[in-house]
């Protein structure tokens, strides 16, 4: 392998992002606790120039350590996009662990760490350098999801989140692995040369591509993959769901597109049918099982199982589409719908974790009962995010949506977008709930204590952001779409 | 921009600043905010009546902005003469929305407000968008204040109507946006309405792209079947919520058949014409039926608003420019006087905390301004020659006796009934023995409500005695609509037009007794 020590350039926002994670987990045990809001500090400040960087290697792409790593604008969209989650998670994180007295300094640490991996992801172009990335991911997310070490809940979800991530991080890497042998590489472009002009009538590159379909598709959580999902969101203090439920997946998703159009490209008529079901089965189980939801954090864990079926929609028309711009159309819709989820999910997330009742979590839907009349600009935030991920323009959601069938129509798969577009109005039903309950139910007098809400300058530029973003790109997409017409990946 | 003044951009726009102001804005000065809001919208609206070109069949007072460059979608206005007087309209009625909610809502009357004023801001943009996504982007937008309109401030089972209200039109309206996309890829990639509106599509694309439009307008007209929504709305949502409901909402079902479905889907809205007839005139004589059992005077209301909205349909599918024209005189005088009548009702509910006709007996004596207007309205709405409601509804028949002579002699039938219940309303409500326990609350109507339904009586006999200034402004662009869509009789339709409405004799066409000033 040739090295350069360009090539550690290349990758210098992942070493930052590394290096402030080690000093982070170097500074915990010697700082006294009044002292450890600088770790939060110290990490945000990373991750801002980190972001510099990404968008300064936008426009150049390049790969790194004899083609492992790849930094070319794809990689760049979703590296930003996840630095961007990642300072939001941090400044949410960082009202919500003294709330829920979490004083662990190294939390920042594990942020930043799972961030490293997420970035190692999306910019790999080895099979085996995206596997380390995902475990590098998932070991700091299981912590993460265990942190609340005196709530029996979040035990369960860190232990269900280890037991199954593990397993399927076996699937990838058997997946990888019979691609090995199949292909004799692990080399996106390399396993794409020796694959073009194969079928799956060869049983090792068939049994490959369901593995690694089944394991990306535990990472992504689509149904039938998805079982971890709710009881993990549910258990995980409320700051670490909002950063798995954004961040994890826009990761795996970087990664997944990734792998299949540059890598297993030749094999999309293929490899389409299978996400098509996946999709499907997303799109209905996501959306009915959402209805049925007494806890928020656990309706907001099947609502983003439904919405990873949306970006799917994407992934499907990508494959099945015979045209170029089809095809790119596809992934772009899937990229935009990921992005403009973020800001949507992250600012929902935000709200259930400013709710408190007593000293826990204020997470059953129950207790948003009149939050209109007692927190008049929290309810209205909060009716934001939920018509936008209901899909009702003008919000980010609408845009999302709107991209998505667009992709699936110009497939030729518009029965999929009618399906699709029903279950949307079906998923209105949960969102519109959370509505209904904060402005037209009445608090019962009754119940003791009324859930408050936690405030703090860095909650609120949080909430901010989120709003700004849903609202903006809902009125006035056209740079994002750029952004992410620039940067897509083209079949190979 | 192609135009030098931005008329519907401000049109638009002025009501959603104005929402915002109302956020900042004292308590105390919520409602004179929004009061002046909406009459500076109407102001801002009046001088398009006059500017407007009826000689033009085109869209007129254009705006085009790109909005998003890939796929091609643009900020795009415009009125032709049928989106005009609907527009007009819209502002007309909402300072009227404003001072009835004056002091029947009294809690959170500052988002009560807010959401009358967005709510006016997307209707008009419904109205007067030429881009198919733009129409999309303010058709659902109205979906969220509307449900919050009836949701909170509505009555003791709101939140059932408000959701039911709300899935009913967003499960219409999904299908709407999948045909867009369809529409988008057939007919040269481009969302424009106008160029839409001219392009060929294959005639068994055009049967799929019907029914999925049909979906989104038949709920909103609402066109029997799918009308089960419209009672639950009306009777419970706040007096404001039920006449934009009625007067403007219902419009929009009517409105998208006419700038949507006919013209681009011409082939397909022929073949469906039949059936189309057969819906509207199952919905006028069921509607009036059901409204002549109806005990609650809201819900009787609503279901005379189903039979008119009938009328609507049935003339828009008869392909002549009296049905036409009819019905979109029809959307008119029907948001003028189902208006009045919802707010005649707010008005007396106000007082006496009941909606039912048994409890609001015999008004005359205590109330008689209050009578003599609700009687304006009552007449206005069985179509009594001199008041508007003849007029669309008497070209509407005319337009269907053309097509067919059953269909014309079936939906007679309806204004026969409108007649029973709605005089069988007025001899309980205005003529009935009063009940002595309401007595003391029925005082006659103050200032401010006069000054809510005064306006509205003027324009019911404004349009009823002289309807041609309405009529001369949709004639070119109702033409345009017919000339897309060639049927046999329209021929005869159009040569009987000029005779129709400027003779009170016609020749080989049924005479129509125009009312003349």
């Amino acid at each position: 392998m040739t090295f350069s020590p360009g090539d550690l350039f290349l990758i210098l926002p992942e070493l930052l992002v590394i290096t402030a994670a080690c000093l982070v987990l170097v500074l915990d045990p010697v700082l006294s606790s009044s002292q450890k809001d600088g770790l939060a500090w110290l990490s945000l400040g990373t991750l801002a120039i980190c972001m510099g960087l990404i968008a300064s290697q936008m426009d150049h792409a390049a790969s790194a350590f004899g083609g492992i790593v790849i930094i070319d604008a794809y990689a760049c969209f979703w590296r930003l996009l996840l630095c961007f989650v990642a300072g939001l998670t941090v400044l949410l994180s960082h009202t919500y662990l003294r709330e829920e007295r979490l004083y662990f300094g190294e939390y920042y640490g594990f942020v930043l760490l799972s961030l490293s991996g997420m970035m190692v992801m999306v910019s790999a172009a080895d099979l085996l350098t995206i596997y380390l990335g995902t475990e590098l991911m998932s070991l700091s997310l299981y912590v993460m999801a265990g942190l609340k070490r005196s709530a029996p809940r979040s035990l369960e979800a860190s232990a269900k989140y280890f037991v199954l991530g593990a397993f399927s991080s076996g699937i990838l890497l058997y997946g990888i692995s019979l691609l090995y042998g199949a292909t004799g590489s692990t080399r996106l472009p390399a396993i794409a040369a020796a694959i073009a002009g194969r079928s799956l009538d060869d049983p090792l590159l068939l049994a490959a591509t369901v593995l690694l379909a089944v394991g990306f598709g535990f990472k992504l959580a689509v149904v039938p993959f998805h079982m971890w999902t709710p009881d993990v969101y549910q258990g995980a203090p409320t700051s670490v769901t909002a950063f798995m439920a954004v961040a994890s997946k826009a990761a795996s998703f970087g990664a997944f597109l990734r792998v299949f159009v540059e890598g297993l490209g030749s094999l999309k008529a293929n490899w389409s049918a299978i996400f098509l079901l996946l999709c499907i089965a997303t799109l209905v189980l996501g959306n009915i099982v959402a209805l049925v939801q007494t806890n928020i954090k656990r309706m907001l864990a099947y609502s983003s199982i439904a919405h990873a079926g949306y970006a799917l929609i994407g992934v499907v028309a990508a494959g099945v589409a015979g045209t170029q711009t089809g095809e790119t159309n596809g992934i772009t819709a899937v990229m935009l719908y990921l992005a403009l989820y973020a800001f949507m999910t992250f600012g929902a997330f935000t709200i259930v974790a400013m709710l408190r009742k007593g000293g826990l979590d204020g997470d059953e839907i129950e207790d948003f009962t009149g939050l209109a009349a007692r927190h008049p600009l929290a309810a209205l935030l909060m009716l934001v995010f939920m018509v936008s991920l209901a899909g009702i323009p003008p919000t980010a959601g609408f845009i999302g949506k709107f991209y998505v069938f667009m992709a699936a129509v110009e497939a030729g798969l518009t029965w999929l977008a009618v399906l699709a577009l029903v279950f949307a109005a079906i998923s209105a039903y949960y969102y519109l709930r959370i509505i209904m309950v904060m402005y037209m139910r009445e608090p019962d007098p009754l119940t003791a204590a009324s859930p408050r809400l936690i405030m703090s300058p860095a909650l609120s530029i949080v909430l901010a952001c989120a709003v700004a973003g849903v609202v903006f790109f809902g009125l006035y997409p056209g740079p994002l779409v750029n952004l992410a017409g620039h940067a897509v990946l083209t079949f190979k | 921009m192609t135009h030098s003044f931005p008329w519907l951009t401000l049109l638009i726009v002025l009501p959603l600043a104005g929402a915002v102001a109302l956020c900042f804005a004292k308590e105390t000065s919520v409602r004179l905010i929004a009061l002046g809001t909406a009459a500076a919208d109407l102001l801002l609206s009046l001088p398009l009546w006059w500017l407007f070109d009826s000689s033009s069949g085109g869209m007129q007072f254009n705006e085009t902005a790109l909005w998003i460059s890939t796929p091609p979608i643009h900020y795009r206005l415009g009125l032709d003469g049928i989106s005009l007087p609907l527009v007009l309209m819209t502002t007309m009625l909402m300072p009227l929305c404003v001072l009835i909610s004056w002091r029947s809502i009294d809690q959170r009357i500052r988002s009560f407000m807010a959401m009358l004023l967005v709510m006016e801001g997307a209707m008009i943009g419904v109205f007067a968008a030429l881009d198919f996504v733009l129409f999309y982007v303010f058709w659902e937008a109205m979906l969220i204040p509307m449900y919050l309109l009836i949701g909170v401030w509505g009555g003791p089972n709101r939140i059932y109507a408000a959701v039911k209200f709300f899935l009913y039109t967003l499960v219409g309206s999904v299908l709407l946006l999948v045909a867009i996309l369809v529409l988008y890829f057939q007919s040269g990639h481009t969302f424009d309405i106008v160029q839409l509106s001219q392009a060929a599509v294959p005639a068994s694309l055009q049967f799929w792209l019907f029914l999925a439009f049909f979906a989104a307008f038949a709920v909103k007209v609402p066109m029997f079947p799918f009308h089960t929504w419209l009672p639950d709305a009306h009777v419970e949502a706040p007096t404001a919520g039920s006449v934009i409901l009625a007067s403007v909402l219902l419009k929009m079902g009517g409105y998208g058949f006419v700038r949507f479905s006919l013209p681009m889907l011409p082939d397909a809205s022929m073949a469906f014409a039949p059936l189309m007839i057969t819906l509207s005139i199952v919905a006028i004589i069921y509607g009036a039926y059901m409204a002549l059992a109806q005990a609650d005077l809201k819900k009787l209301i609503a279901y005379s608003s189903v039979s008119h909205m009938g009328f609507v349909t049935l003339g828009l599918f008869t392909f002549n420019i009296q049905g036409i024209e009819g019905a979109v005189m029809q959307m008119v005088n029907h948001g003028i006087t189902t208006g009045g009548l919802f707010l005649c009702v707010g008005v007396i509910y106000e007082r006496t905390h009941s909606r039912q006709i048994a409890d609001n007996t015999g008004l005359t004596t205590p109330m008689p301004r209050y009578a003599t207007l609700l009687v304006i309205f009552a007449l206005s709405s069985l179509g009594l020659p001199g008041t508007n409601s003849f007029v669309g509804e008497f070209m509407v028949l005319a337009g269907t006796f053309i097509w067919s002579k059953l269909a014309t002699a079936l939906a007679s039938l309806g204004i026969i009934l409108a007649a029973a219940y709605m005089l069988w309303m007025i001899q309980r409500v205005a003529f009935g023995l009063p009940s002595p326990h309401m007595l003391p609350a029925l005082r006659d109507l103050d200032r401010r409500e006069m000054a809510t339904l005064i306006p509205l009586v003027v324009l019911v006999f404004l349009i009823g005695i002289f309807p041609n200034p309405i009529l001369t402004r949709m004639h070119a662009s109702v033409n345009q609509v017919l000339a897309r869509t060639s049927v046999p009789t329209a021929a005869t339709a159009m040569r009987a037009d000029d005779q129709l409405l400027t003779a009170p004799t016609g020749g080989d066409s049924p005479a129509m007794e125009t009312p003349r000033p």
